[in-house]
């Protein structure tokens, strides 16, 4: 009898058998997918384009920088899930903390960083390079909108603004004395989109317009007429080269003029294998700042633009979480993430085709390097983030 | 306006919708940009930015590195590089028209004092090897010229002066031997599997160390890719990479026993080597050969240069002390007294009678230098005085067997050494097979007999060894049976002076040498250097450090007696072998033995080397 019933007890079958699958476990089905897609597709774009662009940049080792940067692309995958599994508002409660460690780690740069090209940016681990000012963009949009919504019933709205600009500008002041003035732009950009979507009142922010316009005219043309130049000769000559291409090649205007002619002569469909001007060293850089050149020879008009259609979608999709979040963090998040990747993407093409100044900033998830597509991949998690919690709170008030 | 915060979900408020509108509109607006500007410059004026990468060429220009530097064994520079200008012409850039190149090419020839037909030549076997790089008329060309290049330009389009790095050897002729040459890699060394890789044009070692050593002294050749319009004018550097020095050679010579041993020895004024040697692992402490020559004749030599140095009859360019091919006379005997101990043909004790004659049968009677009669002997007597009828004794004992040629080539007779220098001799051991071999193609009068052991069995006959074989024999009969790799190089440092790789060859072999043979051989050998009534004692015995030593006289018709010494030192636990040879020196005791002891002198820090004086004994 008793047999009997162990048996009956055991083939009853479990009223509420819950076997998650392992898209389940990682939270997939509730990830934007095209986000997802236009993340990845990015990286893997990347990766076909380094596997034939850079067969003969390192000697004896064709695949160098394939590898290096399928480790990376994998790592970012790996960083976008370990982020969706956090809520991302927790981040709010930790500003303090992630405001001091984004400061500490772009100051210890300075210390115990390896100088390259004649700036300290990186730490040299043993894997890869890590720069700490690419994840501080990231870090900086956590950071300030948990202090713009901490503050929101403190102090005229004048000061308020005053406040979040210094705490924006301050990381972005370490970054430009490394000298690293493209990154430190992004800085200031990550500042204003947080402000901007904050809601910061318009006649603030065209006082901000008017103090950018001014410091651009004291920086480039009032200090070295006077004297005292505030950029160094190089960062100069590459900001405003692109307004008076040169024939001497070392010039950065020289080597702008080379890119816009790599791209052009890339077409309708692309030089493929044929490709002069970025395999003979016309163009510098052509795997890190200048890859965007090496897609325009390559694969021409038609490639170009399949890479910013997925910039376009990634951008778009990243717009829309901004409307959707749950709560207003994530909303001040995601639109400090947007402006980031907006900015980035534009003057990185923009400089490729001569019409923005050279700053060195990277392409987001398409040029080659271990920092910048880990923190882009962290800056998509946390996307996802917002859009997993905003789908998961609000299931009944959405058409999905 | 700052929104309104709480936990809740911001409400789609118009400030709000205006704002993400206006981020959405600043979005579409830069993309539209980058499309138009895409648009406008890969599909409006795609054409033309085709045009002009098209008109983009590069050439890429090797840059050689320098090679490493050789240092003596405490880091004294040997050999080091310095620049030289060298006048280069591309033949790329020559006047197309064949009537003025061949005026041009005239004219370059007037002034470097090559004739038309020389320059033709230069220049039809390096093209051969490589047909875009520059050809090198002429190195080492004087200021005066090459101002006169770069003030009249135009007139020798094609023609440059480039700075290469050249060989200098701040020692001047100090161990010039060991050395060797460099010269750019010819079609046939091309093909080798030790220069997989290098480019033509490219310096490699020919001779000496630089060609034992060559795959660290060469270092890796950079490369500069320049930007040249349709023409061909350089417009600038696109990309510079940067050539890697060579790694430096540190040699086990020391420069003082060195400097001592080049400096006794050319004093005779005689031909002949010498090689000083550590008895444990074969580092070579000094070797030299005379007559020398300076290594910087050899870099571009003259006319005259090239008949003294390659057609002379001196043949300064041979290394004597490892491709020297001579009798060894009774330096021999202690490799003679090995083999019959150990084959049995004698023990240490057995007394031998020298009456001063020996019968090799048909009324052939030879007998010792000098006629002297030693009497009653055993092997520690025999090797002091330096008997020939004792070891007539022994080769004829030995000569129904193999024994003494078996021997002496475990010993290292015969054969090469294995020293990291090119162009060592083997040498020629004679045995029973090879002249029954040269007697059947008559290139003999007469097939083996035992005459031909008894004159093995005292370094004579048909014999041909060098200093440095000697050298090794004694070495390994004093170390107890480890037969040691010689070598010259000591080990591979970076530039920074860090080791890259340290050069220990392994002992070539072991042979069994019983402690008993090995002590009754270095006793006979010491008494003959340091005792009353031994060979050497004239010259030795009053030598500070207790050595064991044998002198040689051999006979080399038609020159004069060739003179030999081979000293161990200190005994009776040798560190360091030398072994002397002065072609047409007389006496062993005479010649060599003065030059050992000079070379041990330094050595040992500078020990009174004052001879004991006296008439030296015949062997």
């Amino acid at each position: 009898m008793q047999q009997t019933a162990t048996r009956s007890r055991r083939s009853r079958p479990e009223p509420f058998e819950v076997r998650a699958s392992v898209a389940e476990r990682l939270g997939l089905p509730y990830l934007d997918p095209l986000l997802l897609f236009s993340a990845v597709g990015l990286m893997a774009f990347s990766i076909f384009v380094l596997a034939q662009a850079t067969l003969d940049d390192v000697p004896g080792d064709p695949y160098f920088f394939v590898e290096r940067q399928a480790i990376y692309a994998g790592l970012g995958i790996l960083a976008l899930i370990a982020m969706t599994r956090i809520d991302y508002s927790r981040f709010r409660e930790l500003r303090v903390g992630i405001y001091t460690f984004m400061c500490v780690s772009i100051t210890a740069v300075f210390f115990f960083g390896f100088a390259a090209r004649g700036s300290r940016r990186a730490f040299d681990l043993p894997f890869f390079s890590f720069q700490p000012s690419e994840l501080g963009k990231l870090l900086l949009a956590l950071a300030l909108a948990g202090f713009v919504i901490d503050g929101a019933r403190r102090g005229s709205e004048r000061r308020r603004t005053l406040r979040y600009l210094a705490l924006g500008l301050a990381p972005a002041g370490l970054v430009f004395l490394q000298p690293d003035l493209g990154t430190s732009l992004v800085f200031g950009v990550v500042t204003l989109g947080v402000l901007f979507v904050a809601g910061v009142r318009w006649s603030h922010f065209a006082l901000i317009g008017t103090g950018i316009a001014v410091s651009i005219a004291l920086v480039l043309v009032v200090a070295p007429a006077a004297g005292t130049p505030i950029l160094k000769g190089y960062q100069e000559e590459r900001l405003t080269s692109f307004l008076h291409p040169t024939e001497d090649p070392g010039d950065a205007g020289y080597q702008q003029n080379q890119a816009k002619i790599a791209i052009g002569s890339g077409q309708k469909t692309g030089r493929g294998d044929q490709a002069t001007q970025t395999r003979l060293d016309f163009v510098p850089e052509r795997h890190t700042d200048f890859i965007f050149a090496v897609v325009g020879e390559r694969y021409g008009f038609m490639g170009a633009a399949f890479v910013l259609s997925l910039y376009a979608l990634l951008i778009w999709r990243a717009l829309r979480i901004v409307t959707l979040s749950k709560n207003l963090y994530g909303t001040l998040v995601a639109g400090g993430i947007v402006s980031m990747l907006l900015f980035q993407v534009f003057v990185n093409v923009g400089m490729a085709l001569g019409i923005m100044p050279i700053t060195g900033i990277p392409l987001p998830l398409m040029s080659y390097g271990g920092s910048s597509v880990i923190a882009t991949m962290l800056a998509v998690g946390v996307l996802q983030s917002i859009y997993m919690q905003a789908r998961l709170s609000q299931k009944g008030r959405f058409a999905w | 306006m700052y929104l309104r915060s709480d936990e809740r979900r911001p409400q789609m408020t118009t400030g709000f919708a205006l704002r993400v509108a206006v981020l959405g509109g600043i979005s579409v607006a830069l993309f539209a940009v980058i499309f138009f500007r895409l648009w406008f410059l890969q599909v409006l004026s795609g054409d033309e930015y085709l045009a002009e990468a098209n008109n983009n060429r590069t050439r890429e220009v090797r840059v050689l590195p320098p090679r490493g530097e050789i240092l003596d064994r405490d880091g004294e520079l040997l050999v080091s590089n310095r620049t030289s200008l060298a006048l280069q012409v591309d033949v790329e850039e020559l006047p197309s028209d064949l009537r003025q190149r061949r005026l041009e090419l005239a004219r370059i020839g007037r002034l470097i004092g090559l004739s038309l037909t020389e320059i033709r030549h230069t220049m039809r076997e390096e093209l051969i090897v490589d047909r875009t790089s520059p050809v090198t008329l002429k190195s080492n060309v004087p200021h005066e010229l090459v101002y006169y290049f770069a003030e009249n330009g135009d007139r020798f389009p094609g023609v440059t002066v480039e700075p290469v790095f050249v060989r200098r050897y701040p020692q001047g002729t100090l161990a010039a031997h060991l050395f060797g040459t460099v010269g750019e890699i010819n079609p046939g060394q091309l093909r080798q599997a030790r220069n997989r890789g290098i480019e033509p044009g490219f310096i490699i070692g020919q001779d000496g160390v630089e060609y034992s050593y060559d795959q660290f002294l060469r270092g890796t050749a950079g490369s500069t890719r320049i930007q040249v319009d349709s023409l061909g004018n350089t417009l600038g550097e696109l990309n510079r990479v940067e050539p890697e020095p060579g790694d430096n050679l540190r040699l086990t010579i020391d420069s003082d026993v060195q400097a001592a041993g080049e400096a006794a020895l050319g004093g005779t004024g005689l031909y002949g080597g010498f090689v000083a040697m550590d008895v444990d692992d074969g580092a070579i402490i000094g070797m030299g050969s005379t007559p020398s020559f300076d290594p910087a004749d050899l870099i571009e030599p003259t006319q005259a240069e090239v008949e003294t140095l390659y057609q002379d009859e001196s043949a300064p360019l041979l290394n004597r002390a490892i491709a020297g091919l001579y009798p060894t006379g009774s330096t021999f005997k202690p490799i003679t007294s090995v083999a019959a101990l150990a084959s049995g043909a004698v023990t240490p004790e057995e007394i031998i009678y020298d009456d001063g004659a020996f019968d090799l049968g048909g009324g052939n009677i030879i007998g010792n230098a000098g006629g002297a009669a030693y009497g009653s002997i055993a092997m520690e007597y025999a090797l002091q005085v330096s008997s020939d009828v004792y070891y007539y004794t022994l080769g004829d004992r030995m000569s129904d067997g193999q024994a003494l040629q078996r021997w002496a080539r475990r010993l290292g007779i015969g054969r090469e050494t294995g020293i990291d220098l090119p162009s060592e001799a083997e040498g020629l051991l004679p045995t029973p097979r090879w002249r029954e071999r040269l007697y059947r193609q008559d290139l003999t009068d007469r097939p083996w007999s035992s005459g031909d052991n008894v004159n093995l069995s005292v370094g004579q006959g048909d014999l041909q060894a060098n200093p440095l074989q000697m050298a090794v024999a004694y070495a390994t009969i004093a170390n107890g049976g480890e037969v040691p790799t010689p070598h010259v190089g000591l080990r591979i440092e970076d530039a920074a002076g860090r080791l890259v790789q340290e050069v220990a060859p392994p002992p070539a072999r072991t042979i069994p040498i019983d402690p008993v043979w090995r002590n009754v051989i270095l006793d006979g050998l010491h008494a003959a250097a340091q005792s009353p009534g031994g060979t050497s004692y004239n010259v030795f015995g009053g030598f500070d450090v207790p050595v064991a030593g044998k002198t040689g006289t051999a006979e080399r018709p038609p020159y004069g007696d060739q003179s030999w010494y081979v000293v161990l030192a200190p005994y009776p636990n040798p560190e360091i072998v030398v072994a002397v040879t002065a072609e047409q020196g007389g006496f062993g005791a005479d010649t060599a033995a003065p030059i050992a002891a000079t070379i041990l002198s330094e050595y040992f820090g500078g020990v009174d080397a004052d001879p004991v004086g006296g008439a030296s004994a015949p062997d």
